[in-house]
């Protein structure tokens, strides 16, 4: 065979991968939503689950979602944002440095499962949270802290180097500066990163299974208080997620809607995801034009 | 000038500034006693099922019997160890052709196209909840080996087919960050002798990257190892090493998802989950360390 | 009489295994504009960045010798790098004001440095704006963002950035080369202005531009000074074969 004909095929066989790449991710989406679109309604996203009876919903745990993600990025923000500046300005480069990185990187491959158990074995028993939203949003954090990190120092990273010196040369103090010049050029950066990392968050299940639980109490959308323990606002109650739900409907679902029940949740789920795609790409776009524009 | 005057306004700067070294210190060290609460803790309870417990660790790693809750307690996890090698293994597997082919069309075939389309689909892959592939799995994949294989469509095949998607995006990503990071010069070298396109693919490209084509293989591995719930829902669960691609098995995080609520803290049966995650921790470091070594290499 | 308000002596720069400047001493006065010349990677604008400790930025730089303001050495490890920098402008070759408004890049620095009073802030951002010849152009449009501004007039609003901090030094690094042939006569006037009150510290590629604006001029090579003298003198007269040679165009 020449080369010519060998360079062919092999270009075509190229293309072919990359076209069922293309074809896997058209189907899967395709697969969810037309399976589950059909059962998504104003009732279906409202109202609470049956457990034998179909016709239940996912009303709490789509609430439930949303407030850990919520109680998640309150922890998560701060401490990734402090820490990734650390790495990124403040630690001396040699071996504690190298062997911190190092750390981050580990954790950061920690299967998801291992950060719940850890969860269970430190918030849920040891401090005594139980299995609530709580402990949830803490092994959520350990989970996502190292995306954040590492999301913090490459918005750093983003910054020129002159804005720095500019800020330092005034007479500006080194955490002044990285607070009023640094931080919000680096904003667009490590705001499109924290919301594709929530995107992730809202995913995911293995870390919540022992954590924040796989069931929720009767809620009462009526308390706002949050130390009422059927109030939706208390971060002290278990609280069965989206992810964790459809899971459980999945593996040990007795209601005869079951499927339908898992595809509706799934299509949720990913047209959340998709959303948050789309609104990081949206406010980075956003953020960047603000800064660039009026040049 | 710059050490006397004005005393106040000293303070007030070297306050602010030891201000935020010790805030942005605080959040780095709360991160490290985390990771070392974390292997401590699961190193401690993973361990006390050989020394409290009396469990062997040649029958932990090397038994293939698993009946905690038979008289006597059975508690070999090979067919765990092994579900979880073959699953990951076979899915990196799948998935390296795949996404070395995918990173080569994005970067060498058709940059534009694959920037438009090829692009976005594996940033959505990316986003896909774990769940959400066992649902589909567990609907598609599984009735399908079903109707054209013997068995019940769950096994290794099943698990490996679903972690081979999931894990695509990451191994694609690095894939394609190896092949843009190569020097022009060495392409068009090998162009001008005269090579085809898929000469200097297959002499040259795939040769100098292939420690971080590598790299991206290890870590889509590593996550698949890691990956519970979605190989959890298309694996089976049955405790044992099967026969064939298409039979029920287990793998170490679909154990610990069934069993660990079912089973009471501080119990032999508890603690045998533990090592189990020990186990799983243990393996994160190997792959680390061997994602590093590649690195390395890859640098040279 | 020559007031000097800055002198170094002996200072040796190294980044990592390389010597950058070389045993350099040197007199700064004030209301003297001192132009550094030299061809690239000569150390000149290293021995600048050294004059207001920016080298502690890089990670290996090493410094030995003695910079003196006053009778302090600002390399003791004991100094206030704030306050130090406080009384040393910095302006660089391309323009970088903040990403925040025209009064803002102004009144940043002196409100850190304790004026919180609006009124006393007004009045800086307007003197210093008047002193970089830059208010008539930007009075109506205070609040508009820093990058609306073009090239030349962003470099003029860095330069008034820097004497709002009321410094007594200001450094330049080739403040006028990223910029076109109008608005580098504008910076150059400025020098010239800013000349009565400040000392001036200027790096520069333009040969020209040297002989226009400073009183003196050190002229660099491969990190050590060849030769430094009134600028009159350098540029009609040098003793150095190599000045000669570099202010002809021989090299460079």
């Amino acid at each position: 065979m020449s080369a010519k004909t060998v360079d062919k095929i092999a270009t075509g066989v190229i293309i072919l991968f990359a076209g069922i790449i293309v074809l896997i991710m058209v189907g899967l989406l395709g697969f969810i939503l037309v399976r589950g679109l059909g059962h998504i309604s104003f009732d279906f996203l409202t109202s609470p689950p049956e457990t034998i009876r179909e016709g239940g919903g996912i009303g709490p745990q789509l609430f439930n979602s949303l407030f850990l993600l919520v109680l998640t990025l309150i922890i998560t923000v701060p401490l990734g944002l402090g820490a990734g500046i650390y790495m990124s300005q403040y630690a001396k480069p040699g071996r504690v440095t190298d062997s911190i990185r190092l750390i981050v990187e580990v954790l950061s491959s920690f299967p998801s499962i291992v950060v719940g158990l850890f969860g269970l074995l430190v918030f849920v028993n040891t401090f005594g949270f139980g299995f609530s939203l709580f402990s949830g949003a803490l092994a959520l954090t350990v989970f996502n802290l190292p995306l954040m990190v590492r999301i913090t120092e490459q918005g750093l990273a983003s910054v020129p180097l002159a804005q720095k010196e500019a800020s330092l040369a005034l007479g500006l103090s080194k955490w002044k500066t990285i607070r009023s010049v640094m931080l919000p050029i680096a904003l667009p950066v490590i705001l499109t990163g924290t919301i594709l990392a929530a995107g992730r968050v809202f995913g995911e299940a293995a870390a919540l299974l022992f954590t924040a639980g796989m069931s929720s109490p009767r809620l009462d959308f009526t308390d706002w208080n949050p130390f009422s323990p059927m109030s939706p606002l208390n971060p002290f109650r278990p609280a069965e997620t989206l992810a964790v739900h459809i899971w459980k409907v999945n593996s040990e679902g007795l209601a005869p809607d079951a499927p339908e029940i898992a595809a509706g949740a799934s299509a949720v789920l990913i047209l959340t995801v998709l959303l948050f795609n789309l609104l990081a790409r949206f406010v980075g776009r956003q953020l960047q034009k603000k800064f660039t524009a009026s040049r | 000038m710059a050490r006397s005057n004005d005393s106040r306004r000293v303070k007030q700067h070297i306050i602010e500034e030891w201000i935020g070294k010790i805030l942005t210190s605080l959040c780095i060290v709360l991160l490290v006693v985390t990771i070392f609460s974390m292997v401590y803790f699961v190193a401690t309870k993973g361990l006390s099922s050989f020394f409290k417990n009396g469990v062997s660790l040649a029958e932990m790693l090397g038994g293939t019997s698993w009946k905690p809750e038979g008289e006597p307690p059975m508690f070999g996890a090979l067919p765990f160890i092994f579900g979880s090698f073959a699953t990951s293994m076979l899915a990196a597997l799948i998935s390296a052709p795949l996404s070395i082919c995918g990173a080569l069309f994005m970067v060498e075939i058709m940059p534009k196209l694959g920037k438009k389309v090829l692009q976005p689909a594996i940033e959505l892959l990316a986003g896909i909840p774990s769940v959400v592939y066992g649902f589909v799995g567990l609907s598609v994949i599984v009735p399908f080996y079903r109707n054209i294989f013997p068995g019940q469509g769950l096994g290794i095949l099943a698990g490996a087919s679903v972690l081979s998607v999931m894990i695509l995006p990451t191994m694609t990503s690095i894939a394609t960050d190896a092949l843009r990071a190569l020097p022009s010069g060495l392409k068009e070298g090998s162009y001008a002798l005269g090579a085809t396109r898929w000469q200097t693919l297959s002499r040259t490209v795939i040769p100098t990257t292939l420690p971080a084509l590598m790299t991206g293989v290890v870590l889509g591995m590593a996550r698949a190892f890691g990956e519970a719930l979605a190989v959890q829902m298309v694996i089976g669960n049955a405790p044992h090493i099967p026969n064939s691609l298409f039979q029920s098995t287990s793998t170490l995080t679909s154990v610990i998802t069934l069993s660990m609520g079912n089973t009471v803290m501080g119990t032999i049966q508890n603690n045998v989950l533990w090592t189990l995650a020990l186990i799983l921790l243990l393996m994160t470091f190997v792959f680390v360390f061997v994602v590093r070594w590649l690195e390395r290499r890859a640098i040279r | 009489m020559r007031n000097i308000v800055m002198s170094t002596k002996d200072l040796n720069v190294f980044y990592g295994e390389k010597h950058a400047v070389k045993s350099l001493s040197l007199d700064f006065a004030t209301k003297e504009v001192t132009a550094l010349i030299g061809p690239s990677g000569c150390g000149k604008s290293t021995f600048l960045r050294s004059l207001n400790r920016m080298n502690d930025l890089i990670a290996d730089a090493r410094i030995t010798g003695e910079i003196r303001i006053g009778d302090e050495d600002i390399n003791h490890p004991k100094t206030d790098v704030v306050l130090l920098r406080q009384k040393i402008g910095m302006v660089w070759q391309r323009p970088n004001p903040f990403h925040k408004s025209i009064y803002e890049n102004i009144a940043f620095g002196p409100r850190y440095h304790g004026i919180r009073d609006k009124r006393k802030l007004d009045e800086i951002v307007e003197s210093s704006l008047r002193k970089a010849a830059l208010w008539e152009e930007t009075k109506d449009r205070l609040n508009r963002s820093a990058l609306s501004l073009s090239g030349g007039q962003q470099q003029r609003l860095c330069i008034a950035r820097s004497i709002a901090v009321s410094p007594d030094i200001i450094l330049m690094d080739e403040p006028a080369s990223a910029l076109d042939p109008v608005s580098s006569a504008k910076v150059e006037e400025l020098i010239a202005e800013l000349k009565q009150e400040y000392c001036i510290v200027i790096v520069t590629h333009n040969m020209q531009q040297a002989a226009r604006v400073s009183d003196y001029t050190a002229f660099f090579l491969m990190g050590e000074m060849v030769e430094y003298g009134a600028t009159d003198q350098i540029f009609t007269n040098p003793e150095d074969k190599r000045t000669h040679d570099y202010i002809s165009g021989r090299f460079g």
